[in-house]
């Protein structure tokens, strides 16, 4: 006996056929959703800013001024933080993640760990800055300085990269690391000439996430007491800092009392988005160098 | 240390050889020799008192039905089980004398003498040259002309130089399997190891390139000792010295191949090479 009826095959032809043509329309739709707001707002964004961006509004000081105001503060606030972070959850990051993946027991404690990065990795940014407010501004008593904010935000990114890293060293084909220790590689031979060569693409891109996520930060900076006001250029790890995304924060606040403001934030956000644009450049340019195949 | 391992290679081979020729045509020394070995996956008892004594340069070939135990023995044989979580073994392993399952033996050292090829080709996703001087290089080879010579002597030796001579920095993913399979042999020599694992290495290749790599096992035996596991009876017998079958974790037979193949003396042996069932 036939399964399948030639009859009811053909009835159902048609609305089979119907339905997938209708679903393509929703996902595009779904698409444009997204791709017009983004579009929205970086026209407006940059329509308002554009013409505020010049070199002497990079280079300069701030000021109350708006014609003579400046962001070279923020932007070296920003890069001393990104100073910070980079490095501080390159290694830890990924240090964690080969522990996890590579030494560390299998089992229960290994999972709860492992589940609770990945909560980790949803905590309100807020909540960080109060823990790096207690944690780094008062216990440690560092001040609300480029050290503090920076791990403040390190901490914030590093379930990013621990879970994006863990997935990376997860993909790496075990029989690439079998031929390894199968000629008296120690483990930490393969972990580096192996493994981790061929995670790092992976790891790359969690970075990029991170940094991204870092470098637009706002909330637990205010919470840290960062300020926008007329301080010196930061020289070091222990100097008060502004920062980019609370530089646009403070102008956007104060807007209702200088028009100009509004145009000094939107310029500063086009400065931050290349900022943000060149170091992805960077992360995904080293990428493509080791990307492999297996 | 490695120059100390390199020292420890020389004496041994002198060592052979004086055995050698004091005892021209004496029995060939043993290097592997298998004592009550047990071992199970957290519950699975995957090998049931084994006792296997493994002669010097000959081909040993182990045959047996599909989850019988093969692969877990030899990998018991170069400690590469242990990479399994929950892995228990008892009994003892003497590679030379010495208990190559005491804590205190060093894998990493058992491993530089006790090489392995697997079942799929597995080169590093690294250029060709990469792949062989990988071995060299970490047990400290740094010297770039010592490391060209061993890269050609290997490929050499693994009958794939001509093939490759001329592309040796281009990726070796670029090469067929057949070569592929080659080329992981001849990173396998290029640590000069004294046994060769090797685990259904021809199981993932066509017929042409599983008969060259027949070849090179019959060429590989006046150097090496090889232990080689097989689905294909017609393999076993064409190129091994001796026979293992296995079944279900133990040993039923151990001789010599024409013995095995020709005249077993268990009932199940023939009829596993019979082809009545597995
Ligand atoms: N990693 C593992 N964890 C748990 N059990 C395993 C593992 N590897 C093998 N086993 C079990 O051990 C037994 C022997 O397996 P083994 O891989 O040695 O068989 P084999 O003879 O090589 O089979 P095949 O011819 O299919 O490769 C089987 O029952 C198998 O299910
Ligand atoms: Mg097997």
């Amino acid at each position: 006996m036939k399964h399948i009826d030639e009859s009811v095959v053909q009835r159902r032809m048609k609305s089979r056929i119907r339905n997938n043509m209708i679903l393509k329309q929703v996902f595009f739709v779904a698409t444009l959703f997204g791709l017009f707001f983004l579009a929205v707002l970086l026209i407006r964004v940059f329509s308002q800013g554009i013409s505020w961006i010049n070199w002497d509004f990079i280079t300069g000081r701030l000021s109350t001024d708006p014609d003579r105001a400046g962001i070279m503060g923020a932007i070296l606030g920003t890069s001393w933080l990104m100073l910070v972070v980079i490095p501080v959850t390159f290694i830890v990051g990924v240090g964690t993640a080969i522990y996890l993946e590579l030494y560390a027991k299998q089992g229960k404690f290994h999972n709860f760990i492992a589940t609770n990065i990945s909560n980790l990795a949803g905590v309100p940014s807020i909540v960080y800055g109060l823990l790096g407010l207690t944690l780094f501004v008062r216990t440690m008593k560092f001040g609300n300085v480029v050290l503090a904010g920076g791990l403040t935000l390190s901490l914030l990114v590093l379930p990013i990269v621990i879970v994006a890293a863990q997935e990376a060293i997860r993909a790496v084909p075990q029989h690439l690391s079998e031929a390894s220790y199968g000629m008296g590689a120690t483990k930490w031979q393969t972990v580096k000439k192996i493994i981790l060569p061929a995670a790092l693409p992976g790891i790359l891109t969690g970075a990029i996430l991170a940094l991204s996520r870092a470098i637009g930060e706002t909330a637990p900076l205010t919470v840290l007491g960062i300020p926008a006001l007329l301080i010196p250029f930061p020289g070091s790890l222990f100097d008060t800092f502004t920062a980019l995304p609370m530089q646009i924060y403070y102008w956007t606040l104060d807007s209702s009392l200088v028009a100009e403001y509004a145009y000094l934030a939107a310029a500063t956000i086009i400065v931050l988005l290349v900022l943000l644009f060149l170091l992805n450049s960077i992360a995904i340019f080293i990428r493509n160098r080791f990307q492999q195949r297996y | 240390m490695s120059a100390l391992s390199e020292n420890q290679k020389i004496r041994v081979k002198i060592n052979d050889k004086e055995v050698n020729e004091s005892a021209a045509s004496e029995e060939k020394r043993a290097v592997f020799q298998t004592k009550n070995l047990n071992l199970w996956y957290s519950e699975t008892h995957a090998l049931k008192d084994i006792n296997l004594e493994i002669k010097e340069n000959e081909v040993t070939a182990v045959i047996g039905p599909s989850g019988c135990g093969k692969s877990t023995y030899i990998k018991t044989l170069n400690r590469m089980v242990e990479l399994v979580p929950g892995v228990r073994i008892t009994g003892e392993i003497k590679y030379k004398d010495k208990n190559i399952l005491d804590k205190d033996f060093s894998v990493e050292e058992l491993r530089t003498q006790v090489g392995m090829v697997f079942q799929k080709p597995n080169p590093f996703p690294k250029s060709i040259y990469e792949n062989i001087a990988y071995g060299p290089k970490i047990h400290g080879i740094k010297n770039k002309k010592i490391l060209d010579e061993i890269v050609e002597k290997s490929l050499r030796g693994a009958s794939i130089w001509d093939e490759v001579k001329d592309r040796l920095h281009e990726n070796a993913y670029g090469l067929s399997g057949g070569q592929q399979q080659r080329l992981c042999i001849a990173r396998c020599l290029a640590v000069e190891p004294e046994v060769i694992l090797m685990d259904e290495p021809t199981s993932a290749l066509d017929p042409k390139s599983t008969l060259r790599i027949e070849e090179l096992v019959q060429e590989l035996r006046k150097d090496y000792s090889i232990i080689i596991v097989t689905h294909n009876m017609q393999q076993a017998a064409r190129i091994s010295d001796k026979t293992a079958f296995f079944l279900n974790g133990e040993v039923v037979e151990f001789d010599d191949t024409d013995k095995i193949f020709t005249n077993p003396s268990d009932q199940r042996t023939e009829d596993y090479i019979s082809g009545r069932f597995g």
